[in-house]
């Protein structure tokens, strides 16, 4: 046997959740760039209002995040995200769904969007677990087709929600918070339960860490896989719901481009993209640094191009901190 | 072709090399040497040591300690690139030729002819046919997709770039692994015709036979170390081979045997059988029993394991554990009924290398310290702190990140793994591999011990004196049958060498 010597767990580590004290990194650059927004545009980014706007931004892209992370975790990817939420928002507002849900029972339009996305979600978890088709594919001709159906389906209108129910349900802000933050916050809460404290998560983690070894400890791989896919899924129909509340309005463009948003979350946030490690905590403080900073730029008139380059400015330092920090741990 | 004294000096030679990864001494102190034109074939067990060896002589891996001379020159190569400058080419099992590439462009990739960045593709097509023709494959097209070529072809196309490189040394591992007897006949032939060129080649392979008909010479790898270096093959028998690759000479320990009767039968196999790999394995083991198989590298000694708990289906047969049928190809109704698997290869098959050690122990158990879902934090350390405790886990703490622990430790998380499960059948496929042999006797006493307190046991091993050690019950395997069977006190290691040669054709 070597000889190392034994270690006694500090019982200082186990206070802060290791999940936190990973993150912190992650949580000075944020707190950087909100510096930078205070320091830029002044009590107009520090408004309480304007907290609100940047909290309302980041909750729709954010659900969907969530899902991405315990995907990203497991060691896929989920492509269709942002296609889907379109789908799922032009299913749950066709003519039929509206003329069911009246003012009492609107739910139904959250059950078709619900619906839609964890359907998509399974099939895309068949594809991969059963199918054997790698994530990057199965879930890109997903995020193909759907936009195809959305269109389909909506004519390549935008379908107006006339329930009012609905209508009222997201117009309040109980405690002076939008209702989406709300979602928002109670989605990224419950993730972070399910991710850290849930057999559900520590299968995810197993999966992305080595599937070959967690498969051959007894646990149902296959089955899991389609459930993680599944609840991408339930966040993108989630998130779709969350869009029909702010916009009322049902569209096949609803969700564009947010699967390129969503992986940049949660990988800015420490997630690994080979699996194996993630983070819902830095997973939402990923979403925040992005929609932050789309709102400081907003805020000092600056044009959308030179955005986006700061975005994949900052796509590129994460990635290349995170295999810093990788190689490091190696050697 | 065998000239009787290899007349000058030798082309390589490397003495006391050593190589070491965390946790594991892969390499401690290898001899070899090869001479121009012969044909030098490199033996050893899964582990020994070989592929590590090829690594270093490759250029891929550096060595800690040893020296290594070529052409006369002491060498470092710090790059594969440098080695095959030099003149060593490798070719991996993993044959890495690019499939969406022509025959010609594999053949000089990384070493294109070009003028101004582009390609001279007639220059190159020439050069790949004679190329071929000195191969003796002039069917082959230059122009023909690499992806469209069987793997015998994908060799040609190997040696072929080796060739390209004027290697003077080529190794090839396990090159007929891929093959079948026609297209081995043929490899025969290009590695004779590479011979008697001057080439020398290091030839790596399973198959006892294939060292008879193309060998010069031979060196035995085992646990790192060289038990035999250039050995005759003319003048070495089979048995001796086998006996040098598996032996270990009385230089283990096991502890005694207790005398405790067995209890009722847990496991039963009954004429199992996975098509092209074994057939006809019926086994019972009884509770505090250990049923060793014994086998070479190949004769399908892991894949009966694996078949038995369901990581592969079976095609026929049927597995019981206490009486009642195990589904077939499922690991998760397999260990539901009770059965453990820790497998060869703990760092791919068996643990999360970046989880905690505790983590790795409940993996099986999650379920069962969740409740509705959640998992029981306090539960589950305790039970993690119990099997580090129970079995000497060195470091004692259960949140330390399992890649960072020895061979023998890793193989202990495994063990608690499912000795918190309440494992009732459990197999253990080379437990002591990358354990020290300091640490073995250790791991003996854990395995006796598991097997006193009532569990059944299927040890596979690659060490007979190992598997005779362990076990109570000896299955002798060889060419996917089970040839003998006997109790371990009725047989010695040189009846079973001797069953193993007869049932494998030589």
């Amino acid at each position: 046997m070597s000889a190392q010597v034994s270690v006694a767990p500090s019982k200082a580590k186990r206070r802060m959740p290791p999940s936190v004290t990973r993150n912190l990194g992650l949580v000075i650059a944020f707190l950087v760039i909100c510096l930078i927004g205070y320091i830029t545009a002044g009590s107009r980014f520090g408004s309480v209002d304007n907290l609100m706007t940047i909290l309302r931004l980041a909750a729709i892209v954010g659900v969907v995040s969530i899902g991405q992370c315990f995907v990203i975790t497991s060691g896929g990817i989920d492509l269709s995200v942002g296609s889907m939420l379109g789908l799922a928002t032009v299913w749950a507002t066709t003519g039929a769904t509206q003329y069911y849900a009246n003012q009492t029972t609107w739910l139904l339009m959250v059950f078709v969007a619900l619906v839609v996305g964890v359907a998509g979600g399974i099939l895309n978890g068949i594809l991969v677990a059963y199918g054997k088709i790698i994530p990057f594919m199965a879930t890109l001709a997903l995020l193909v087709a759907a936009k195809g159906l959305a269109e389909w389906i909506a004519n390549r209108q935008t379908q107006i929600i006339k329930v009012p129910g609905f209508e009222q349900f997201f117009s309040v802000d109980p405690l002076g918070i939008p209702v989406i933050v709300w979602i928002f916050a109670l989605v990224a809460g419950a993730g972070w339960l399910l991710y850290n404290r849930t057999t559900f998560g520590r299968r995810t983690i197993g999966i992305g860490g080595n599937l070959e070894a967690t498969r051959l400890a007894g646990i149902k791989t296959d089955r899991h896989i389609v459930m993680l896919y599944a609840l991408s899924g339930l966040t993108v129909g989630i998130a779709a719901v969350m869009m029909m509340g702010r916009t009322m309005a049902g569209t096949s463009t609803h969700g564009n481009l947010y699967e390129m948003d969503a992986i940049a979350a949660v990988v800015v946030g420490g997630t690994l993209l080979r699996g194996g490690r993630g983070t819902i905590f830095g997973t939402v403080i990923g979403v925040l640094i992005f929609t932050t900073l789309t709102n400081i730029f907003t805020q000092n008139n600056l044009p959308l191009s030179v955005q986006q380059i700061a975005k994949g400015a900052i796509i590129v330092g994460a990635v290349l901190l995170q295999q810093y920090i990788a190689q490091r741990k190696t050697a | 072709m065998v000239t009787d004294d290899h007349q000058g000096a030798p082309l390589l030679t490397a003495s006391g090399v050593v190589k070491h990864f965390p946790g594991a001494k892969a390499l401690d102190g290898v001899d070899l040497d090869v001479y121009p034109g012969e044909v030098h074939c490199l033996l050893g067990q899964n582990g020994a040591g070989k592929s590590t060896l090829i690594k270093v002589l490759a250029g891929a891996h550096k060595p800690d300690a040893g020296v290594i001379t070529w052409q006369g020159q002491e060498v470092s190569f710090a790059t594969p690139v440098a080695a095959l400058r030099a003149g060593i080419a490798t070719m991996y099992q993993e044959l890495d030729v690019v499939d969406g590439l022509t025959v010609a462009e594999n053949i000089f990739l990384g070493n294109e002819v070009s003028v101004a960045g582009f390609t001279q593709r007639s220059a190159v097509h020439a050069r790949t046919r004679e190329m071929l023709k000195r191969l003796g494959h002039s069917n082959i097209s230059p122009t023909t997709e690499v992806e469209q070529l069987s793997a015998a072809g994908k060799q040609v196309v190997s040696m072929a770039r080796a060739l390209s490189h004027d290697a003077k040394l080529i190794i090839m591992d396990e090159p007929s692994a891929v093959l079948d007897s026609e297209e081995v006949a043929n490899l025969f032939r290009v590695v004779k015709d590479l011979a008697a060129n001057g080439i020398a080649v290091i030839y790596i392979s399973h198959r006892l036979e294939e060292i008879r008909q193309i060998g010069d010479r031979l060196t035995v790898l085992k646990d790192g170390k060289t038990v035999a270096s250039g050995l005759r093959v003319s003048e070495t028998p089979t048995s001796q081979v086998i006996a040098l690759m598996t032996g270990h000479e009385g230089t283990l320990e096991f502890p005694p045997r207790t005398s405790a009767a067995f209890g009722e039968t847990v496991l039963s196999v009954r004429d199992l059988a996975l098509d092209g790999v074994f057939s006809d394995v019926s086994f019972d083991v009884r509770a505090g029993e250990i049923v060793g198989l014994a086998g070479l590298v190949g004769s399908g000694r892991s894949e009966i394991i694996e078949t038995i708990y369901g990581a592969r289906r079976a095609t026929s047969g049927q597995v019981l554990v206490s009486g009642k049928p195990v589904a077939k190809g499922n690991v998760a109704a397999a260990v539901a009924q009770g059965m453990g698997f820790c497998p060869e290869e703990r760092k791919t098959q068996g643990l999360l290398m970046e989880e905690s050690v505790g983590r790795n122990i409940t993996l099986s158990i999650y379920t069962r310290l969740a409740r509705f879902g959640f998992v029981d934090d306090v539960a589950e350390l305790a039970v993690a702190r119990e099997q580090v405790a129970k079995l000497g886990i060195v470091p004692s703490d259960p949140e330390r990140e399992a890649r960072t622990l020895s061979g023998g430790n890793q193989q202990k998380i495994l063990l608690g793994r499912w000795l918190a499960h309440g494992t009732k059948v459990l197999f253990l496929d080379e437990p002591t591999r990358g354990v020290d042999v300091g640490a073995r006797a250790e791991a003996y006493q854990l395995i006796r011990d598991l097997a006193a307190s009532g569990v059944a046991l299927v040890v596979v091993s690659s060490e007979l004196e190992e598997v005779l050690g362990l076990a109570d019950q000896v299955l002798v395997i060889a060419e996917g049958r089970v040839v003998h069977v006997a109790k371990a006190a009725d047989i010695n290691e040189h009846q079973i060498l001797d069953l193993i040669v007869e049932g494998t054709p030589a």
